[in-house]
């Protein structure tokens, strides 16, 4: 039996709540504004999926841009090629081809999972480094999507309401995990392997586990991304992608969700932010502060804006200091 | 007497390159017993443990848990069939809380899938909450449960290593092998971990093995006694034959001395 109230009750109004945004926003914003927040949603939607791995279970996966690329073309190619599930509904359509996309790349995160999580650190590293290279050259020589070229004219089906939803869905999916015995099975395997093992955690079957949630999740970014942008390049999801989300999770800290949001908000508005200083001074010094930004915060703070901490944690800390303070 | 064995090393040899660790290693583990492992640093007593454990696998020799082997099997389904262990150099998870250590370890008894943690299905609650009242009552033995929430590194040296022995116990094992568990202990903590062991060992119905260094505790609480020495048994038998056998007297102290162990001079 299920919690009625907390697993339906609220879900659904919260797709109501977004299905009002998806109303609202078009019409409060400019298209660049919209860009950004639907951006926004990817990015955190990689960075939460990608610390799962990263740093709640402690392993080094440098390849997420390859699972998003693998969600991206496979639900494009079922978009492009009419596979229509459930009738006609446009949406439907591709909210079914976004899971199909997740489930891809979550099958390729077993692939890679299986064989190569039995290996340390740094080796992982580059197994998954180099798994990323090869979907990307992969996706670069298959006529059928576009290869080089890249693929055009994606229906631009993914608006604020699935974007919202996935979001959503992500982080309570991974949230609810950590917070449950599952989750602290991951965590062990992050504090000490050997202990885990020692009572009673098969630490292999949760680090393959931890890869394939996190990938699915990567491959639904990428559908979401693909029917935004209406076209697809093997380009883009290059290993600096990779490095790019690991940045995010990173500089959220790792371990923690409320961080992984805040740092992949950042990182996507950040470059823009600074567009207009570009523009008054003529000269591109948004790479610069951009980096100087995170070479800065991670000096400040190594662990990450929030650190192995929520944000709830945080707001009781506050609020305890200022409780302390009227004491005093 | 016809106990059953529950823990059985038979001719267990374990070679890491040229070096031979542990050789010819034979014990018996009958339920309900209290033995203990002793010798000199280096002798291979923790090895012995990770044999026992699944952590490593012998060149040579048998092992059998509760009647079926371990040749192959991993660590966490030993775990799973009943043996736990604490660590001579402590390994808890320190960024989790002195609670979540010990939830954890109650893992392999939980049945809630992944799904349901998603879906936060009744027996997930159910389960849980089982799990954390379970947890707090272990934690009472040592008088940690009002420190359940703080994280595990915050605890001084002797508490993190009576979590562990708490931790282990929280797979409801039948075997129990302590790896210096009075390590860094005074004398009065020392005494209280004696008593509180033959409690656990009560309360749990557990077998324990016991490597010490401490020969009062050994002595003190021990059935019987193997001496590893360089990676073979020397001796094994109760601890009054232990205390004067000459080559474990020889091993401890040189060749020189006279007095049995475990006696002041």
């Amino acid at each position: 039996m299920v919690d009625l109230k907390r697993s339906v009750l609220f879900p659904v109004m919260m797709l109501f709540v977004f299905a009002g945004l998806n109303y609202i926003l078009p019409h409060t914003f400019n298209a660049y504004i919209q860009t950004l927040i639907v951006y926004s949603c990817i990015n955190i939607i990689l960075a939460v999926s990608l610390n799962l791995v990263n740093g709640f279970t402690g392993q080094f996966s440098i390849g997420h841009a390859g699972f998003m690329a693998a969600g991206a073309y496979l639900s494009a190619y079922l978009t492009m090629n009419h596979a229509h599930w459930a009738g006609s509904s446009d949406g439907l359509n591709f909210f079914f081809n976004t899971i199909a996309g997740g489930v891809i790349a979550g099958l390729a995160g077993y692939a890679v999972g299986l064989p190569s999580l039995r290996l340390k650190g740094d080796y992982l590293a580059i197994v998954t480094l180099g798994f990323g290279e090869i979907i990307r050259v992969v996706l670069l020589n298959i006529d059928a999507v576009g290869g080089a070229r890249g693929m055009y004219g994606i229906p631009k089906t993914a608006n604020f309401f699935w974007a919202f939803t996935w979001v959503f869905i992500c982080i309570i999916t991974i949230k609810r995990l950590i917070y449950s015995t599952h989750g602290r099975a991951f965590l062990s395997v992050r504090e000490d392997e050997i202990a885990a093992e020692s009572v009673g955690i098969n630490t292999t079957r949760y680090k393959v586990q931890a890869f394939v949630i996190s990938s699915f999740f990567a491959g639904v970014a990428g559908s979401i991304f693909a029917h935004y942008l209406s076209y697809l390049n093997p380009s883009t999801f290059s290993f600096m992608k990779s490095i790019d989300v690991v940045v995010m999770v990173v500089l959220g800290g790792m371990g923690s969700i409320s961080g992984s949001i805040l740092a992949a908000i950042i990182i996507t508005i950040l470059p823009e932010a600074l567009r207009p200083l570009q523009e008054i001074t003529k000269i591109d010094f948004r790479m610069v502060i951009y980096s100087l930004t995170l070479i800065v915060l991670m000096l400040a703070k190594p662990q990450g804006l929030f650190g192995k901490l929520e944000l709830s944690d945080v707001w009781k800390r506050l609020s305890e200091k200022s409780l302390g303070k009227k004491n005093g | 007497m016809a106990s059953e064995v529950l823990l059985k090393a038979k001719d267990v040899t374990i070679k890491f390159g040229g070096l031979v660790a542990v050789s010819n290693f034979n014990l018996e583990l009958c339920k309900g017993e209290l033995v203990g492992l002793i010798g000199p640093n280096g002798a291979g007593k923790t090895t012995a443990f990770n044999l026992l454990t699944g952590v490593y696998q012998p060149t040579s020799g048998e092992i059998h848990l509760v009647g079926l082997p371990t040749l192959d099997v991993r660590p966490y389904e030993l775990s799973q069939r009943g043996i736990a262990r604490t660590f001579q150099n402590i390994r808890l998870f320190k960024e989790l809380t002195v609670l979540e250590n010990i939830l954890v370890a109650a893992h392999q008894h939980v049945t809630y899938t992944m799904i349901e943690a998603v879906l936060m299905s009744k027996r997930m609650k159910i389960e849980e909450r089982a799990m954390r009242e379970n947890g707090f009552e272990l934690l009472k033995i040592f008088k940690l449960e009002d420190r359940a929430h703080e994280k595990a590194s915050s605890l001084p040296y002797g508490q993190q290593r009576r979590l562990e022995i708490l931790r282990a116990l929280a797979t409801a094992p039948q075997v129990l092998l302590l790896d210096e568990p009075a390590a860094g202990m005074n004398h009065s903590e020392t005494h209280s971990l004696m008593e509180t062991i033959a409690e656990i060992r009560k309360q749990f119905g557990v077998t324990i093995l016991l490597i010490e260094h401490d020969m009062k505790l050994v002595m003190g609480i021990c059935e019987r006694i193997l001496v590893l020495d360089h990676g073979i048994t020397i001796c094994e038998g109760v601890p009054q034959k232990i205390q004067r056998d000459p080559r474990v007297i020889e091993a401890y102290l040189g060749s020189s001395a006279t007095q049995p162990i475990g006696h002041a001079p």
